[in-house]
């Protein structure tokens, strides 16, 4: 047999004698992943992670949250009494966001603000969720008669300019906490819904359900076991989009009147207040609300896409 | 395309009309009939004016055969507060005003929103697309009646460098369409990008670089095209999210247009116009979802085969 | 005979976020005009990076080609301009790709996108240009070329795309057609029918050939020589018959293996076991040596060298090493 003639050959020759017995060895070994697999969530966290942006958007939320909780129990003023003779200060080192027309401390209305903003976010994506994911759920899962019916309720919903309905709603049921909750959930499922239904769509089908119909496993345990920790990615990147613009309808009907009544304070309604104040040069008024708005808006949305990155499939390698 | 096109068009008649049930619900339902239990100050003549508009003393199914009679003939009865106008008078004069200002904002959000998207798809995790999707979140997170003010404060105030307020000449004009303009430009901008970013790695992208087309012709005629679509499909909603933004822009710079009324009749509790206004804005965008899947319908040529809705 | 392509010791990295795919390892093959080249491999062996580096269709980023030659037409396409490569493309070199389903844009009419080469590369009138792509797709053979030039991708089957995919590579009559796994997403007749117009093309046309493919049935009807890739390296290359009847890389053994095929006494389906090497730390040694049950202490450690047992094939791998006590066993067959 002829040989290539390479500078190889050398070293080929030198290779020792006992490397050229065969080794036994278990094919099964082969079988062996080279590289860990990761679970789903793990390797979402693990991409999440790389993402600057998304992180610090996650870090504000964590701190926000917190700082809600704890800011108003911590700070010496109140939400609803001001000294008179405090009127309209800009910031100093007593009141560090300054005050307003009721000498009340901007820096203390900004955390229950920050309570009531983030509790209606929340609130109404979590509702959201539920009535989102019961709606959808059934009707992916079901398919056929059931859900064309229940999409064409959907599809007709769907064409309702969700802003007037909840104002609408308000003028009716007269603006609180609870009403906005109400009025902004009683539209807001339906894009929940249709993607939890294309998500259920999708995987309904795969073999792992048809194997556990086979078992003898319930609708409601298949749904609730296989197809739900499937779905989540899109859900969960839907909830985290959804709080921000839920912010924001309590920050625009507040502007419309239609928000959080006085002496409560949303971000909203104290930038609602702000909005006179600013041409007279009390810029802090608005400033600070306007600026938790926004900076709370962008972590959000900032998080929202990091998830969606890191739970696209198609970006999973 | 014929049987989808009718299959979207009764839809859209029943949106209507449960838009339509639903406030004359939701107006019957308060607490005290809105129509007679008025305040002092609605005199006689109006309270006339409403009987004979709503036929308030008859039954309530007579009542709402009335009220969609009256949406179907365009006749939104009287105003409370106003006694000489009527829904249809406020409706004539705001609706061109603010139809106006919603057409430059979707023009422009249009316009910038896409060629930002296209920019940043192209320089994908360059500066340009890094610098563009941060000024969009951004765009995204600051609510529009915030940044009006901050545009004021600015631009009108501090630089002196545009009038404030009302509609009477182009230079009013920029400052309002900048506002309401701002977040659907960020939104177009963003869905560009990541729908350009999918078009761009699908296989008839490699086919027509396989064919040595010139990177701008496959952009412009295999990719944009392809990117738009979802461009298209969210029209609808952001003609919605622009509406809406006309309420408070309009209140801020002083705008006649309908925002203005509509944003006054909440607060005046003026249900009639309250009532028209909702209905006439609700039909207004059930229609432009209409036509928004007319237009897709023409530039996918899939859709004649394939029904649509199923994702 | 005269050689059109050849591509000497080509190296492609992809650098992603979990490191660097060297999903191409020092590649060497060539290709003479008018004959058809396979490429076999499973996926991730890197034949399909192989192939769209000709084309310099790599993606980059992550993709780039880290060191080597493509040699074609007196140039090397490795080094060639962005510009003078769209020159090349389409019209010296085409590609049809994996998935007709999807390789034709949705919302442009087949006709256009027939001529819109012919038109970019030639100062063709419309007129002419239509006249040529109907021609072509006859040549496919596509009934009623007038009123399917006017039509939308989806009013045709996944055949007929296939065939209007290659009327398309076709019509500004290239020296070189690279086909990656043009049969993969069809059924198995339409496989057989298209495989059937390749052969009638090249009567015709004199095109060489490169068919990159998984699929030894497809390989054994029209290549002339195969080039069999694994861990992104060419572990044997051959005339047809000589891989087919006289195999010596236990791999190629192993994929004749796991065909069917008529003319053989045992029915039985020998898979191969274990999965295809972690190309992210490829091993220093042979890629196949986890997964061979001749495998020797050398295999994981060193890379065989390239052993010549014929003008045309060639083999890399320890086993025909003299010192190779086992090699015997595995040349009965």
């Amino acid at each position: 047999m002829e040989r290539l003639n390479r500078p190889i050959e050398t070293a080929v020759q030198q290779i020792p004698d006992e490397w050229f017995q065969p080794i036994e060895k278990d094919l099964n070994k082969a079988e062996e992943v080279s590289r860990p697999s990761l679970s789903f969530y793990k390797d979402a966290w693990i991409r999440l992670k790389k993402n600057r942006l998304a992180v610090t958007g996650l870090f504000f939320l964590i701190v926000l949250i917190l700082a809600a909780i704890f800011a108003p129990i911590l700070s010496p003023y109140s939400i609803s009494e001001g000294a008179l003779r405090n009127q309209n200060l800009a910031p100093t080192a007593a009141h560090w966001f300054g005050t307003d027309s009721l000498g009340r401390d901007v820096f203390t209305r900004l955390w229950y603000g920050a309570r009531v903003s983030l509790f209606v976010g929340i609130a109404a994506a979590l509702i959201d969720f539920f009535i989102g994911i019961i709606y959808g759920g059934i009707a992916g899962y079901k398919g056929g008669r059931i859900d064309s019916t229940m999409m064409r309720i959907i599809e007709v919903l769907y064409g309702l300019p969700h802003l007037l309905v909840v104002i609408l709603l308000l003028v009716v049921m007269g603006p609180s906490l609870f009403t906005i909750i109400i009025a902004l959930t009683i539209t807001g499922w339906i894009g929940m819904a249709r993607i939890v239904r294309g998500q259920v769509m999708q995987l309904r089908n795969y073999e792992y359900v048809l194997a556990s119909k086979t078992l003898g496993a319930s609708t409601a345990r298949i749904i609730r076991r296989n197809l739900l920790p499937n779905t989540m990615g899109p859900i969960i990147v839907q909830i985290t989009l959804t709080v921000p613009s839920a912010i924001f309808a309590e920050a625009f009907l507040s502007f419309l009147g239609l928000g959080i009544q006085a002496p409560n304070a949303s971000w909203g309604s104290m930038a609602n207040d702000g909005l006179s104040a600013i041409l007279s040069g009390d810029w802090w008024l608005l400033f600070f609300p306007a600026l938790f708005i926004s900076l709370t808006m962008f972590a959000f949305n900032v998080l929202g896409d990091g998830l969606r990155d890191a739970f696209d499939p198609k970006l999973r390698r | 395309m014929a049987i989808y096109l009718i299959r979207r068009f009764l839809i859209m008649i029943a949106t209507i009309f449960v838009i339509a049930t639903m406030t004359f619900i939701l107006m019957h339902s308060i607490p005290g009939n809105p129509f007679t239990t008025q305040d002092r100050s609605t005199s006689e003549a109006v309270q006339e004016n409403l009987n004979a508009h709503y036929h308030l003393d008859e039954p309530m199914l007579t009542q709402y055969g009335i009220w969609l009679k009256s949406l179907v003939t365009f006749d939104f009865g009287p105003s409370i507060k106003q006694p000489t106008e009527t829904v249809n008078d406020l409706l004539s004069r705001g609706f061109p005003i603010s139809a106006e200002l919603g057409m430059w904002t979707i023009m422009i959000a249009l316009l910038s929103g896409i060629t930002l998207g296209v920019l940043a798809a192209l320089k994908h995790n360059g500066m340009i697309d890094y610098i563009a999707m941060t000024l969009a979140v951004l765009g995204i997170s600051v609510p529009n009646f915030i940044l009006a003010t901050l545009l004021i404060q600015q631009l009108a105030v501090n630089l002196q460098l545009l009038p404030a307020a009302t509609w009477s000449s182009p230079m009013h004009m920029i400052m309002p369409i900048i506002a309401l303009a701002t977040g659907p430009t960020a939104i177009i901008a963003r869905l560009t990008r990541s729908s350009m970013l999918e078009v761009l790695t699908q296989d008839y992208i490699k086919t027509a670089r396989a064919k040595g087309l010139s990177p701008a012709k496959i952009v412009i005629k295999h990719a944009l095209r392809n990117a738009l679509m979802p461009v298209v499909t969210i029209l609808g909603t952001l003609v919605a999210a622009i509406l809406t933004g006309t309420f408070v822009i309009e209140r801020i710079f002083a705008i006649p247009g309908m925002g203005k009324y509509f944003v006054e009749s909440i607060n005046n509790r003026d249900y009639p116009v309250i009532m028209g206004t909702t209905v006439f804005y609700s039909a207004f965008l059930i229609f432009m979802l209409f036509l928004v899947d007319i237009v897709y319908s023409i530039l996918d040529p899939r859709i004649k085969l394939h029904k649509k809705g199923g994702s | 005979m005269e050689k059109i392509l050849e591509i000497e010791d080509l190296h492609v990295h992809f650098t992603t976020y979990g490191g660097t795919v060297q999903a191409v390892r020092g590649v060497s093959l060539y290709l003479n005009k008018g004959e058809t080249l396979a490429i076999v491999g499973e996926s991730g062996s890197g034949k399909s990076v192989t192939s769209n580096s000709i084309m310099q269709l790599i993606p980059s980023p992550p993709g780039k080609i880290v060191k080597g030659s493509i040699q074609f037409k007196g140039r090397d396409l490795v080094q060639t301009s962005k510009k003078e490569m769209r020159a090349i493309r389409g019209v010296d070199i085409s590609m049809i790709f994996q998935d007709p389903m999807t390789a034709l844009n949705p919302t442009l009419t087949v006709g256009d996108q027939l001529t819109e080469g012919l038109k970019q590369h030639t100062s063709i009138s419309a007129d002419s240009a239509k006249q040529k792509a109907m021609d072509m797709l006859r040549l496919v053979g596509i009934a009623e070329p007038d009123n399917r030039f006017k039509q939308y991708p989806h009013q045709f089957s996944g055949g007929m795309r296939q065939r209007i995919v290659i009327a398309m590579a076709l019509i500004c009559e290239p020296d070189l057609l690279i086909a990656d796994e043009p049969t993969t997403a069809l059924d198995v007749t339409i496989q057989a029918q298209i495989m059937e117009l390749f052969s009638e093309i090249q009567e015709k046309t004199g095109v060489s050939i490169i068919l990159v493919t998984h699929d030894l049935g497809v390989v054994a009807r029209v290549a002339d020589r195969v080039a069999v890739m694994y861990g992104g390296k060419i572990v044997e290359t051959g005339d047809k018959d000589a891989i087919f009847y006289n195999p010596q890389h236990p791999y190629t053994i192993g994929l004749l293996h796991s065909v069917p095929r008529l003319d053989m006494q045992e029915a039985v389906l020998q898979p191969i076991d274990g999965t295809p090497p972690d190309l992210f730390a490829p091993p220093q040694g042979c890629p196949f040596t986890a997964r061979c049950a001749h495998a020797m202490q050398v295999c994981a450690n060193v890379y065989p060298p390239a052993t010549n047992l014929s003008a045309s094939h060639q083999v890399e791998c320890w086993l025909q090493d003299a010192r190779a006590t086992r090699a015997a066993s595995l040349m009965k067959r």
